[in-house]
């Protein structure tokens, strides 16, 4: 059955489609798949029964000639999203076993065009993370790993249990979240795709927040076609958000194949670092020329404010999830730790059910919103943020019509080996993608090559707002270069 | 319209007279059917927590869409102010933990609210009027309600009233003593419930006022205020500030300093005391709510709200003075309240001469419909004689069919057993006699019986109306007064 289990999205819906095998077929050999990978960590919650149960209606309705663009494919949620009968955590002990009556937005479309729920996806707690070690379950391990060790690298995060899950064949394809980079820096740290859409372009409803301006949901899948393909039912408006906006959703897989000849592809001179590592630097110089062979013209652009997108990005996401977090007060729904008053059982509460990290950047977004700071502070960041967006406005302006960066400053590291003494180690992986957060616009990792320990690294493209279909068009390109790479299985 | 006054009553200290500073921030329940930003029923009186949606209750996930009926109704409110309307604001976030408040934060407008500056007239007593300046008018969310008495070791929360509208009303501080201020609150309510935008039934928590109290020797600088909080009755509002003022004096001309406080008004005790500090108040940690984009509206649709405001008192207090020539102090009586002007108008449409009678029926409203009312304790809107009813008396003294005097007798038999007046005048011959030779015969009788008095009449003419009262009781008080003057005044040769 493990031959099942490495198709690729669009593969898959031809096996169904054709009736070569079963949704069901298709769902057991991803659920025996999950249960020979709980070394990874990747699933916090297994659903089968509901999984069985949603392949065999999918099955049904495939065979009446009804089943929607994802009828019968596998795919893991993410544990941010609420799951309408199926606990949702968050992967924070705060919320306990909290089990929603609702569903979001984004995963009730999915179930609308016949996808299966295999279950539900580790992730860092609140999705604060660049490695996947917050969870309240524990960190995810990357089913990569450097030739010739046998050191468990990270992820990446905050979707690490989607990244991994996708590159393991544990599903074939995940929802995720992107706040600052945690969908673009997972899947770069496992070599599959990851597209973070513009703001407002999937509904946040139903969504744990984090930091609700800069909060994005997207997919991880094993091509640049998969990810167009869940992209498309994952995104539209939604009257339950009023951030999502109200465009239609065009069908991004008639975007793959297009041509890019004459496209402009703008290579930002303040994302080459200092320090930067020499196959960074090879990898970014390939990623151009392939664009370039295909057609694209090259031109270098700048993005003057880019140096203060990551400080400023780590005012306004505490600043927001400080208060996002408040909720969590022991009061109406997950973990509750007494205390002689009310006082008390809050500080009980929210001491016991955090972690560490979620501590952390709810006390820095309540200081830097807090009176006497909030000018020097969360105001001055906002104005940053408006800078940021114009530098890329200016830069589209200029007729660019995307831009290519690394997506990661590294490849994968080992769990534990960074950001135990300091944690700014660990938010500088988010240095090439948090811009893109802060300016609201569409990105996407793709699977470029690998550093010389054989770990993947990727490369993100940035796109204008609500044209996701150019970098699906760019990312095959690179996609068709660079070829398809996956783990050497040692679970 | 009298000048409006800049001052106040002064209070006496012994160092001199005090002026009293007060501002307000009256905060009044927005009428609609569901919440500010949630679908939720605005009902009053549910099982507790049974008007709760996910949103409400702060659900994982969970995010404010606004409530487009809410947001008319605060730009038609701020039009009823006389207010600047903003066409773009913005919903913050108010940061504080309290179990009434499930999001850790009530969603309200800071720096950006819906509606600007604009002013309320107020009516005092003696026919004086005072300009109240309105510093904003914003949307925020109500918060929900704990209960204490349910159980020994926890309490419970009812989150029912949770994130239903409120609009904050904030003056500015130019109500000088506790007259205008209990008028300033009587004439908002007034306004609010002529727009329909807010029932302001104050028992029930619909419209509660905190109230920003300082005192100063008059043109002096603004003292230090304290502000006392969620008083739900114009009585207690003019007690808490009487109090307030002289507990502030007194501290003062102890030499003492007035603290920047939070207190609570105790109408059992008519004090108020200390509820919190300034150095204990909240860091509320505003900042623009990211899950809700700047609200933002055309000036047509302004306009379009503005073109179906109904009437409000104070235009309709001109209309009834310029119309019916009612004194001021009259047509204020009228529209004070929503209920009375619109039965006071119901009985103007069902007049046969609304002209000739639309001051005598404002007369019977006010003294003799509000008198009776007021004597049972009971509301204009369950009134046992209606509009129509007393429309029917004020036609039937209009025409002369009944004296004045009849038609009070007649008001009587409609309120206590009800009826048709005009069939009630007919069945119980209570019709006013005009036939002069019936008239005359009861003069002659009464003059010849009473021979001395008549002959005293021509030396004291005052004296005729012991004659008009004696022909008038002998006729059951039916003949027509005037018939009755005038054929004495003939017969007594005066």
């Amino acid at each position: 059955m493990t031959d099942l289990t490495s198709l690729t999205l669009a593969e898959a819906r031809k096996g169904l489609a054709d009736k070569t095998f079963t949704s069901l077929e298709l769902t057991d050999a991803h659920l025996s798949a999950i249960e020979a990978a709980r070394v990874l960590n990747a699933f916090v919650m297994e659903t089968p029964d509901q999984a069985r149960d949603m392949a065999k209606a999918a099955d049904d309705k495939i065979a009446r000639g009804e089943g929607g663009p994802l009828a019968g494919v596998p795919l893991g949620i993410k544990d941010l999203y609420a799951t309408k009968g199926v606990r949702t955590t968050a992967c924070s002990k705060i919320l306990g076993n909290f089990v929603p009556t609702y569903e979001s937005t984004v995963t009730s479309q999915l179930w609308r065009d016949g996808a299966v729920m295999l279950g539900k996806l580790n992730n860092d707690e609140f999705a604060m993370g660049s490695a996947n070690e917050t969870s309240c379950f524990g960190p995810v391990g990357n089913p990569w790993r450097r030739e010739g060790s046998n050191t468990t690298l990270v992820p990446g995060g905050s979707s690490g249990g989607s990244a991994s899950a996708v590159a393991a064949l544990l599903c074939m394809g995940a929802t995720a979240t992107d706040t600052g980079g945690s969908i673009r820096q997972p899947a770069a740290f496992t070599a599959t795709v990851g597209i973070k859409p513009t703001y407002g372009r999937c509904s946040r409803w139903g969504i744990v927040a984090f930091a609700s301006s800069l909060d994005q949901a997207g997919p991880i899948a094993r091509s640049v076609r998969d990810s167009a393909m869940l992209l498309r039912s994952m995104a539209g408006h939604d009257p339950k958000d009023t951030t999502s906006v109200d465009v239609a959703v065009p069908d991004y897989e008639a975007a793959i194949g297009k041509s890019v000849k004459g496209m402009r592809i703008g290579i930002p001179k303040e994302y080459r670092l200092d320090g930067m590592p020499a196959e960074i630097e090879k990898l970014w110089s390939e990623g151009a020329a392939w664009l370039k062979a295909a057609g694209a013209e090259l031109v270098e652009v700048s993005l003057p404010h880019t140096k203060y997108a990551l400080p400023a990005y780590y005012i306004v996401a505490p600043a927001e999830a400080s208060s996002n977090l408040a909720r969590y007060d022991g009061v109406r729904y997950g973990l509750r730790e007494q205390g002689k008053n009310i006082i008390e059982q809050y500080e009980n509460t929210r001491a016991e059910g955090f972690g560490a990290e979620v501590r952390r950047r709810v006390m820095i977004g309540t200081y830097v919103l807090s009176a006497g700071y909030y000018d020097a502070y969360y105001l001055r960041a906002q104005k940053v943020r408006t800078l940021i967006k114009k530098d890329f406005e200016d830069c589209f302006a200029r007729g660019v019509d995307a831009i290519l960066t690394p997506a990661t400053p590294s490849a994968a590291f080992g769990i534990g080996e960074k950001g135990g003494a300091d944690p700014v180690e660990m938010y500088l992986n988010d240095i090439f993608t948090v811009t893109v957060n802060m300016a609201g616009l569409p990105g996407i990792a793709v699977p470029a090559g690998k550093d010389a320990q054989g770990l993947p690294l990727g490369l993100q493209l940035i796109g204008r707002p609500f044209d996701e279909e150019t970098l699906f068009s760019l990312g095959e390109v690179i996609e068709q270069a660079a070829g398809r790479f996956t783990p050497a299985r040692w679970w | 319209m009298n000048a409006s006054v800049r001052q106040g009553k002064l209070i006496k200290g012994q160092t001199g007279d005090w002026e009293v500073v007060i501002g307000m921030e009256v905060h009044a329940q927005v009428t609609s059917q569901s919440k500010l930003f949630s679908g939720a029923s605005t009902e009053f009186g549910g099982e507790p927590n049974s008007h709760v949606s996910l949103v409400d209750a702060a659900m994982p996930g969970m995010l404010p869409v606004i409530n487009a009926e809410c947001v008319r109704q605060a730009v038609r409110t701020g039009l009823g102010l006389n207010a600047a309307i903003n066409l773009r604001s913005v919903f913050d976030r108010k940061n504080y933990f309290y179990p009434d408040s499930p999001q850790g934060y009530q969603i309200s407008q800071y720096k950006s609210p819906i509606v600007g500056e604009g002013d309320v007239v107020v009516e005092l007593d003696g026919g004086k009027v005072a300009t109240i300046g309105i510093e904003r008018l914003h949307l925020e969310q109500d918060a929900g309600k704990l209960l204490h008495d349910q159980s020994p070791s926890m309490s419970f929360v009812d989150l029912n009233r949770c994130g239903v509208a409120l609009m904050e009303i904030v003056s500015k501080p130019d109500i000088r003593d506790a007259e205008q201020a209990k008028a300033y609150v009587t004439k908002l309510r007034s306004i609010l419930r002529y727009l329909g935008t807010c029932d302001g039934d104050m028992e029930k928590g619909s419209l509660r006022a905190d109230v920003n109290v300082s005192v100063r020797k008059p043109g002096g600088p603004l003292g230090t205020r304290c502000e006392i909080k969620n008083m739900n009755s114009i009585t207690f509002i003019g007690q808490a500030i009487e109090y307030e003022a002289r507990r502030q004096i007194e501290i003062l001309e102890d030499g003492g300093a007035i603290d920047q406080e939070t207190r609570l008004y105790d109408p059992n005790k008519g004090e108020t005391r200390s509820m919190r500090s300034k150095e204990e108040a909240h860091d509320y940690r505003y900042f623009p709510d990211p899950d809700l984009l700047p609200l933002e509206f055309d000036q047509a649709f302004v306009d379009a709200l503005k073109a179906e405001l109904p009437e409000l008192p104070d235009q309709k207090k001109t209309r009834f003075v310029a119309d019916f020539g009612l004194s001021a102090y009259d047509a204020s009586v009228l529209v004070a309240e929503r209920e009375s002007a619109v039965f006071y108008e119901t009985v103007l449409d069902r007049l046969a001469n609304r002209a000739r009678d639309g001051k005598v029926a404002a007369n019977w409203v006010i003294n003799e419909l509000f008198g009776r009312l007021n004597k049972e304790g009971r509301d204009i809107t369950d009134s046992p004689v209606n509009a129509e009813q007393l429309a029917a008396i004020i036609d039937l003294i209009g025409e002369g069919t009944i004296s004045g005097k009849i038609a009070k007798d007649l008001f009587e038999i409609v309120w206590q057993e009800g009826g048709d007046p005009r069939a009630l005048v007919e069945s119980r011959g209570m019709k006013q006699v005009t036939d002069l030779s019936a008239i005359e015969k009861v003069v002659d009788d009464i003059i010849a019986a009473n021979p001395d008095k008549a002959a005293q009449v021509k030396d004291k003419p005052q004296s005729l109306g012991w004659f008009v009262g004696q022909v008038m009781k002998a006729s059951g008080g039916k003949a027509n007064p005037q018939s009755v003057n005038d054929l004495l005044k003939s017969k007594l040769g005066v």
